[in-house]
């Protein structure tokens, strides 16, 4: 699996961690309720096919990336940046 | 010993424990194995053997569904004919029976649990392993060859200690091995090596293995000859529910109705929970297992490498069968990725050198229902009538009898088997009653 980083280019899957799905960019507000903390924790849509996730391109150039992948194919549908932006 | 020598010396102990099969056996096809059957049959040319369980179509409606023809799924069904005398009972499975991780696993079976909850759980799957050859009437190569966990430091021994007084004091058995008693054990290892060098190894003599696929067979064939209705090649399409209760479900061979349905599906938890609104706390992983060309005996126990995450046995074909960890990433696709394969050739090598003069034949990927603190499910879903069993991470075989007997119970009496009982879906969301065995905390991806 070759995961081309925006910065970097193609690189090796060593190179990068997985962090899970990107649900954990959207964090609750701290006076969410305890069934949304629950969700945001927890819950997964866990699908058999396109997700979206966050890995971090630690052995190359530190950034972290969403990547949107199919889980049944292993194929790479799309890397970008996390921007610190609020997700809309 | 040789396949009828190993039935005949059963013989005796399986005719004094037939009460399952005993009394208005119903409409199952299958003819009790024994010493005699083969003589006989063989003396007629081998054209008497029939098959193991009927292949009936679905009836309109059963008492129980359980969607999932795996090892959980079909020990569920056993159990809830042998136990609970629920015999309208259909399993419903999307491919051929056992065609999922039931098939995919490396066999083994152990008992080395050391947190309350997993550890009166595990104690009672082994103790059903031992019985479950003469229960099924049914040779599944159960073979107690023991399970070695190598430690590293004498952090780990302690480690190691601990967990081994937890396993005496859950009723099982566990030897704490020093240096010396390693090395006369496992002569075959690299005990000098200059990363983790070998210290010791905590032994646990009743762990080893199974033939996996035959422990789907054994329950598949016992619960037919109870009435049980195995139903392949039917895939779950939908779940119906009304008013907050399950009516039954939608197939790819038509609608069938029940007032109880249970998900046992590990693999695919998430979509066939969501057919029921459910959204579950598990992410889908994959885990890689390897096996070389058939070699003389040469490995005796399943020996683990915990540092190199790396475990290794020897079925009794022959094949080294060994694996790793998780390749780490959500995956579906039922095989891994090369890092995670080359990692575990590595730590195999460092461990065992001798492993370099085998040829590996074919290496494939288990999908694993991870939960967030490595532990299982097995509890009602929030629905009336809705079961789940999932989240059996990367340990779902050795469960397999206990899961099935502790899901029958909860099905059949709606209250949690005592060995089950900390199996709640709702742990998460409380934070009561987790169980990181890891200790890395309950949360996805550190699993």
């Amino acid at each position: 699996m070759l995961i081309p980083c925006p910065l970097c280019g193609p690189r090796d899957l060593r190179e990068f961690s997985p962090r899970g799905a990107a649900v954990t960019l959207e964090r609750p507000d701290a006076e969410a309720l305890p069934e949304e903390w629950h969700a945001y924790l927890h819950l997964r849509d866990n699908p058999a096919g396109a997700t979206r996730e966050l890995w971090w391109h630690g052995a190359g150039c530190g950034a972290w990336l969403i990547v949107e992948r199919n889980t049944v194919t292993h194929e790479v549908i799309g890397v970008s940046l996390v921007t610190g932006e609020p997700e809309q | 010993m040789s396949p009828v020598a190993r039935l005949m010396s059963r013989r005796s102990i399986a005719m004094r424990r037939h009460r399952c099969f005993a009394g208005g056996r119903p409409a199952g096809s299958g003819m009790r194995y024994n010493a005699f059957q083969i003589l006989k049959q063989g003396l007629a040319g081998n054209r008497g053997w029939r098959p193991a369980w009927r292949k009936p179509d679905p009836k309109p409606e059963y008492d129980v569904l359980i969607i999932g023809g795996g090892g959980h799924g079909l020990a569920t069904a056993y159990y809830l004919a042998a136990e609970h005398g629920l015999r309208n009972v259909a399993v419903l499975e999307k491919g051929y029976l056992g065609s999922g991780n039931v098939g995919r696993n490396t066999t083994i079976v152990r008992a080395n649990y050391g947190l309350p909850g997993n550890s009166q759980f595990y104690s009672h799957s082994l103790r059903l392993w031992e019985g479950l050859e003469q229960e099924l009437n049914y040779n599944v190569m159960h073979s107690q060859r023991g399970i070695i966990n190598l430690f590293h430091s004498d952090g780990q021994r302690d480690a190691a200690a601990r967990r081994g007084n937890a396993m005496l004091n859950q009723g099982d058995d566990a030897i704490l091995l020093d240096r010396a008693e390693c090395r006369a054990m496992l002569p075959y290892l690299d005990h000098d090596q200059t990363r983790f060098p070998i210290y010791g190894g905590l032994y646990h003599p009743r762990g080893g293995t199974a033939r996996h696929d035959a422990v789907a067979w054994g329950y598949a064939r016992g619960a037919d000859r109870q009435g049980v209705d195995l139903i392949e090649t039917c895939e779950v399409t939908g779940i119906d529910i009304a008013g907050g209760k399950v009516t039954g479900v939608q197939t790819t061979r038509g609608a069938i109705r029940a007032r109880k349905v249970a998900i046992v599906v590990a693999g695919r938890s998430s979509q066939v929970a969501a057919m029921a609104g459910l959204r579950l706390p598990i992410e889908s992983h994959v885990l890689q297992a390897f096996v070389t060309e058939g070699l003389k005996p040469v490995i005796d126990h399943v020996v683990t490498y915990g540092m190199g995450h790396f475990y290794i046995s020897q079925s009794d074909k022959g094949g080294l069968v060994f694996g790793g960890d998780l390749d780490f990433y959500p995956s579906y696709a039922a095989r891994g990725n090369l890092p995670m394969a080359e990692h575990v050739m590595e730590a195999g090598m460092t461990l065992m050198p001798m492993l370099g003069r085998a040829r590996v034949l074919r290496s494939w990927g288990g999908i694993m229902d991870m939960s967030p603190d490595g532990s299982p499910i097995i509890d009602h879903a929030p629905v009336d009538g809705l079961f789940v069993n999932c989240g059996w991470c990367y340990g779902g075989f050795k469960a397999v009898p206990g899961s099935g007997h502790c899901f029958a119970h909860l099905i059949a009496t709606g209250q949690p088997h005592p060995a089950a009982a900390r199996y709640r879906l709702d742990r998460f969301e409380t934070g009561r009653g987790l169980m990181d065995e890891e200790g890395t905390g309950a949360q996805h991806n550190l699993h």
